[in-house]
């Protein structure tokens, strides 16, 4: 039986690598997060049981689940917490580190968002909107992708006609000036950051 | 003019609740003089306002009727009411108190038979019932009052009600005359005993306590089971009046909580399974409670009745604290939403009434004394060496049943008595 299999460290785990994770500890599963949280009923574990199987070693099942990629950041649970968790927090972390050991779930919205929104981003050092937006309406297939970007024609034009869309973006689009410099702080930022989690 | 005898070998106990009471009583019949100074116009304090007692069930009215044919048997105690403390100076062995007594408008004539009270017309707020109900503006604060004196409120004093009130009385017993008196007592050492108050439930947003008329604190109940509470005993929801069979309770509102109260309040677990048998008495097999709990924590040897609750068909335990509640405009009932913690199923729970187990917060805070104490971070008195001759008792140092509360004022009793001694030996 290795440890490897079991994760009988998993809680000693997320204190190291996910951020404030040693306050998971704390949670005396009085349960007011989960009640108090406005996606409660939507998503697989209540912050409350995730901490419940961080302790219990449940490795694979806390990392997978769906819920930290479910938090809208609304901070209730935070703000009502007796023990003063930063729940929101920890749920953000876990989904980091979850994606990090590749055990995000397959196809979860919000997390195929983050990485094409990363990607958008680190590519010239701006967002670039328009091909944000068309990288999201056409990620289910092209035919998908019309369907959503007929949907989405009025706003798109409202936008365009403010002067907060423009469509000469699709081709290049604007860019900082130091790219590569902006590539290596990046790299550095995540040596760092990778240290100091052992994610590396 | 109220005329006090007091020197520094006597011993000022501040608040006249089961703790002050008992230290005042240990150190009298231990051959100390003592002054007991009482803010409200009764002594007894909060344990008067309960109906029943944990863990025996017994009319907490036993213990107090004992304690006040104690006080009023011994010569050695002085007691003042609707007196506060307002500054005390000097050091151990030789202190100098401010006390401020606020005019009864009533003297010791008076025999308790109720005249005044048939005379007046106006109703003010009964502050024993928690507001929940109206008393007379004169009035006798609770049948078990001690003194048995009444009281007239200050809003008749020049009006006509006022004249008709003095004339009711045969005995020549209310004395518009009164005023407000500050007096200078010497003291070696003074126990302070000012006891607890239920926190504020309506900072608790989620619960609605200021919103919603059917969520009520356990104060409260213990109000509406007494037969000398506002409904004669009959448990009745406020909104509309409606038997109230089917009744929550939520525990650790406020306490356990860095939002609120950080402190565990010890009493209230237990307090709300003496609750349910409420329901159970007044309903038999009708009645059904709900407790919401955290864990319970019935401290040592109260497990033996959490036993014996948890026996009881009529109660439910659901292991979760409540996270939101809701009042049904048009039913008035109550629908509790949470999730629980074995097995993590999300509620939404109907009851007619919610109880919230509110915690203790200090009546008079530490920092409110008006000499240098040390107190913790709720509050709460703390003993050390800096406090001189002044020593917490009771719920002032802690939060606590009445067991403990009398416990500890025991050993403030014994403390002063050692100072007192202290200085009667030096003076010989
Ligand atoms: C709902 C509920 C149910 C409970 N049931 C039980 C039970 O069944 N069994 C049990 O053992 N315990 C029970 N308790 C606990 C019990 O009420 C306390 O242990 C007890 O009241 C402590 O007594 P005390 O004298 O320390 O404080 P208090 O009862 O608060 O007395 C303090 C006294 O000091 C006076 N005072 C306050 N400030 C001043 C001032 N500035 N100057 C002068 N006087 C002042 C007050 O007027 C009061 O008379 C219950 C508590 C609650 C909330
Ligand atoms: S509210 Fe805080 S203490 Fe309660 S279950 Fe959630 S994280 Fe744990
Ligand atoms: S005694 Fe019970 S209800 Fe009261 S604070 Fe402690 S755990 Fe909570």
């Amino acid at each position: 039986m290795s440890e490897m299999k079991y994760h009988n460290n998993f809680l000693k785990e997320v204190e190291e690598r996910v951020e404030e994770g040693h306050m998971v500890k704390m949670c005396m599963q009085c349960g007011v997060c989960s009640g108090s949280c406005p996606f409660g009923p939507h998503w697989a574990h209540p912050p409350q049981e995730l901490f419940m199987m961080i302790r219990a070693g449940k490795r694979e099942e806390v990392l997978s689940s769906d819920s930290m990629w479910m938090c809208t950041s609304c901070y209730q649970c935070i703000v009502r917490c007796p023990r003063k968790l930063p729940i929101t927090h920890i749920m953000h972390g876990l989904a980091y580190l979850a994606k990090r050991e590749g055990l995000a779930p397959k196809g979860q919205p919000t997390a195929e968002f983050g990485q094409m929104f990363w990607d958008n981003l680190t590519k010239d050092g701006r967002v670039n909107e328009l091909k944000l937006s068309l990288s999201l309406y056409f990620k289910d297939g092209f035919g998908q992708g019309v369907k959503n970007a007929m949907a989405m024609q009025s706003v798109g034009m409202g936008l365009m006609k403010a002067g907060r869309l423009n469509p000469m973006e699709i081709l290049g689009g604007h860019k900082i000036k130091d790219k590569s410099g902006f590539h290596a702080m990046l790299k550095k930022a995540r040596e760092i950051e990778d240290a100091r989690r052992k994610l590396a | 003019m109220t005329e006090v005898v007091a020197t520094n070998q006597t011993i000022l106990v501040v608040g006249g609740g089961i703790s002050g009471m008992t230290a005042a009583l240990e150190a009298a019949e231990c051959g100390k003089d003592v002054v007991l100074v009482e803010k409200n116009p009764v002594l007894g304090g909060r344990v008067s306002q309960l109906y029943r007692y944990f863990p025996k069930m017994c009319h907490p009215v036993c213990g107090l009727e004992i304690n006040q044919r104690r006080t009023k048997m011994n010569p050695r105690i002085r007691v003042l009411t609707m007196a506060e403390v307002t500054g005390i100076s000097g050091q151990k062995g030789d202190y100098t108190a401010t006390v401020k007594i606020s005019p009864r408008y009533v003297n010791e004539n008076c025999t308790a038979c109720g005249e005044c009270a048939k005379a007046a017309e106006t109703d003010i707020d009964d502050a024993f019932n928690y507001n929940l109900g109206k008393v007379k503006a004169a009035f006798l604060p609770h049948k078990m009052a001690y003194p048995q004196r009444y009281v007239v409120a200050p809003s008749v004093v020049g009006t006509p009600e006022g004249d008709k009130i003095k004339a009711a009385c045969k005995y020549g017993a209310i004395d518009f005359g009164m005023q407000e008196e500050t007096l200078q007592l010497k003291a070696g050492a003074i126990v302070w005993a000012t006891g607890w108050k239920p926190y504020d439930a309506a900072k608790i947003q989620p619960y609605g306590y200021d919103r919603f008329s059917n969520v009520i604190t356990n104060v409260e109940f213990e109000r509406l089971a007494d037969p000398h509470g506002p409904t004669g005993g009959k448990i009745l929801r406020p909104s509309d009046g409606k038997e109230a069979k089917n009744v929550a309770f939520i525990q650790c509102a406020g306490s356990r909580d860095e939002n609120h109260l950080r402190h565990c309040s010890r009493f209230c677990c237990t307090a709300s399974l003496k609750q349910t048998q409420y329901v159970r008495e007044k309903f038999g097999d009708e009645a059904q409670s709900t407790v919401y709990y955290i864990d319970i924590r019935a401290i040592d040897r109260f497990e033996d009745f959490y036993a014996k609750v948890r026996a009881d068909q009529s109660v439910k335990f659901v292991k979760s604290k409540v996270a939101k509640i809701v009042q049904d405009e048009k039913t008035g009932d109550v629908v509790l939403h949470g999730v629980d913690t074995e097995g993590y199923h999300r509620y939404a729970n109907t009851h007619d009434l919610v109880v919230l187990a509110v915690g203790m917060d200090p009546e008079v805070q530490g920092a409110q004394v008006p000499a240098e104490v040390a107190a913790d971070a709720s509050g709460f008195l703390v003993s050390g060496d800096a406090n001189g001759g002044i020593f917490g008792a009771g719920c002032a140092t802690n939060a606590l049943d009445v067991n403990r509360a009398v416990q500890s004022a025991t050993a403030s009793a014994l403390r002063a008595i050692q100072v007192i001694n202290k200085v009667a030996s030096v003076e010989g």
